[in-house]
């Protein structure tokens, strides 16, 4: 399994919201691996991965909330300057646009990691693989 | 009571048995007048088995039938018409329960008509020549500019044909232009005062000294408000596109009642649930029948707009009979800063764009004096994706859908799930948070 499945949450952008949802998932001890918030001042969409996508699911929308999922690429990228541009330039070189991507902390070795939601997820996993790039099988992506 | 110079008010101080005389033979003359020429009229007298001639007293108008909202729609547009087009020199519109206006044609002799009704409207509220007049009233489909453009023209008043909205201009031409009068409705006239003390201006400075406000409903605690606020006397106007704009019924000097124009207009008061009309001084639906319009005759048309009759002779001499300033309506027309809206019409805006049935509550409120409108819309899963933009595409043409549909700009706010107050596992579509005070 290349792509891994990301949860999206409306949400309101008021106080407390977003501490609904961690309240959520930490009842039914469900751990988030990555998450990011885009929004706007009256509102956002939180993307969140984790492992127990299904259960995260359930567990948000019996709190009430709109849940949605979508397909997105995890990746390791060399965590040196040019590490991020060399990847992306594959892309580019086969006409898959970025629709947005965000990168998290945690270490491992010699690489950070990346989420990306290309504009075509099957093109993207054929296409980048046969490139040399290597996305993160879940397995691997949610091993502490 | 001055002497009136207008020979057109001579008509608001008929002897009360010679009004009603004049009321009979002008009910009778529109009666056989819509019979020969507005098709539906004829077919609904036919099916009572009735003729014009049944019509021999003034309470006869009771067993006419009634004219509806949904009739203008289903007639649209000009299916109601009892003249041909080219008598037609005037046409408006206001907002019908759906997407599609109302629409209402005037002759020659209906824009005389109405400019005279104007004209006594502005006399009743103490306006007179050489007042200048700042109309900011809506010019356009709306009645309310025009409407009283020609009455204050044939009166001699100076107007000033601002139309509505652009308060700092407003404010400016308040001051330079020496204005004495303004018609607007009242909850901008509110904003103007908060406008003006905002930019260090005093009331006592300008002009202004008579206000008439209407195309929409207020209360005694609006006008306290206005009064003390600005200085200025501040009375109520009454009317409705579909029997004539405003000019069908206004307060005078005493401030106590709006007078109808009775020898226009034939009121009654009926019950909404059971349709028997109601004797004076009890609150029902106003039921208007025009007496002499040409274009578009109204026969017991159903204002939706609940008030009661005054008998009592008012205090200012005036012999046409009162009724009570409208607080509320026997439908769920709501009226936004002038304009008319239709909880369906926002419905059918949504509709237009979603797919599936929207969870929404239309918004009111009062910011700075001024109505505001927003819907709330529940997110569902089909809305949204992982990415804002969706959203925000989805909210510009909700917002378009609703402009298009009823002429507002109306902001579509995104709320939750479940967030949105069910009574009774209905939704409550309307929340008003307006001050009725």
């Amino acid at each position: 399994m290349m792509k891994l499945t990301q949860l999206s949450v409306f949400l309101e952008n008021r106080p407390g919201h977003l501490s609904n949802v961690c309240g959520a998932l930490s009842a039914a001890h469900l751990n988030i691996a990555a998450l990011t918030m885009a929004d706007t001042r009256e509102f956002g969409i939180l993307r969140l991965i984790l492992r127990e996508w299904k259960q995260a699911r359930e567990a948000l929308e019996a709190a009430g909330f709109v849940v949605n999922t979508t397909d997105v690429v995890a990746l390791e990228v060399p965590d040196r300057p040019g590490g991020l541009e060399s990847i992306l330039k594959q892309a580019d070189a086969v006409g898959l646009s970025v629709e947005y991507m965000y990168a998290f902390a945690i270490k491992q070795g010699e690489n950070a990691r990346i989420v990306i939601r290309f504009d075509d997820m099957q093109r993207a996993v054929e296409v980048l693989e046969s490139t040399g790039i290597t996305f993160l099988r879940a397995a691997d992506f949610y091993k502490q | 009571m001055a002497p009136e110079i207008y020979p057109e008010s001579t008509a608001d101080y008929l002897d009360p048995d010679q009004l009603r005389a004049l009321q009979l033979q002008r009910l009778r003359a529109i009666v056989e007048r819509c019979f020969t020429r507005v098709a539906v009229f004829r077919q609904r007298m036919q099916q009572r088995g009735m003729v014009p001639a049944d019509v021999r007293s003034l309470d006869d108008v009771a067993q006419l039938p009634f004219m509806r909202k949904t009739d203008l729609r289903d007639h649209y547009p000009y299916g109601l018409f009892a003249v041909p087009m080219k008598e037609v020199v005037r046409l408006h519109a206001s907002s019908g329960t759906t997407g599609k206006p109302i629409v209402v044609g005037y002759t020659r002799y209906d824009i005389d008509l109405w400019s005279s009704l104007m004209l006594r409207c502005f006399v009743a509220t103490g306006i007179q020549t050489g007042d200048v007049l700042q109309n900011a009233f809506g010019y356009g489909l709306f009645t309310g500019g025009l409407g009283a453009h020609y009455g204050a023209e044939r009166l001699g008043a100076t107007v000033i044909p601002i139309s509505g909205g652009n308060t700092r201009r407003q404010i400016m031409v308040m001051k330079d232009f020496g204005v004495t009068a303004i018609c607007c409705t009242p909850s901008y006239f509110v904003h103007l005062i908060e406008q003006v003390h905002e930019n260090g201006l005093r009331f006592a400075e300008l002009g202004l000294k008579i206000g008439i406000f209407g195309a929409e409903p207020w209360t005694e605690g609006m006008r306290t408000h206005i009064q003390r606020e600005s200085g200025i006397r501040a009375y109520d106007i009454y009317g409705l596109s579909e029997i004539l704009g405003p000019g069908v019924a206004v307060e005078c000097s005493q401030q106590a009642g709006l007078h109808m124009f009775e020898d226009q207009f034939l009121m009654e008061i009926v019950d909404p649930q059971t349709d028997q009309v109601l004797p004076d001084g009890q609150v029902g639906e106003l039921v208007i029948t025009t007496l002499t319009k040409q274009a578009f005759p109204m026969i017991r048309y159903r204002t939706h707009d609940l008030t009661a009759v005054i008998p009592e002779r008012c205090a200012c001499g005036r012999t046409l009979r009162r009724i009570r300033r409208i607080q509320s309506r026997s439908d769920d027309m709501l009226i936004i800063r002038g304009v008319n809206v239709f909880p369906s019409q926002i419905e059918a805006a949504l509709l237009s764009v979603m797919t599936s049935s929207p969870h929404y509550q239309i918004v009111l409120s009062r910011q700075g004096g001024l109505d505001q409108i927003s819907v709330e819309l529940e997110v569902t899963e089909g809305m949204f994706g992982d990415r804002i933009s969706q959203l925000e595409v989805l909210q510009t043409r909700l917002a378009h859908a609703i402009e298009q549909t009823i002429g507002l700009r109306v902001p579509v706010r995104l709320v939750e799930p479940h967030t949105i107050a069910r009574s009774e596992g209905k939704a409550v579509r309307v929340i008003d948070q307006r001050d009725k005070k």
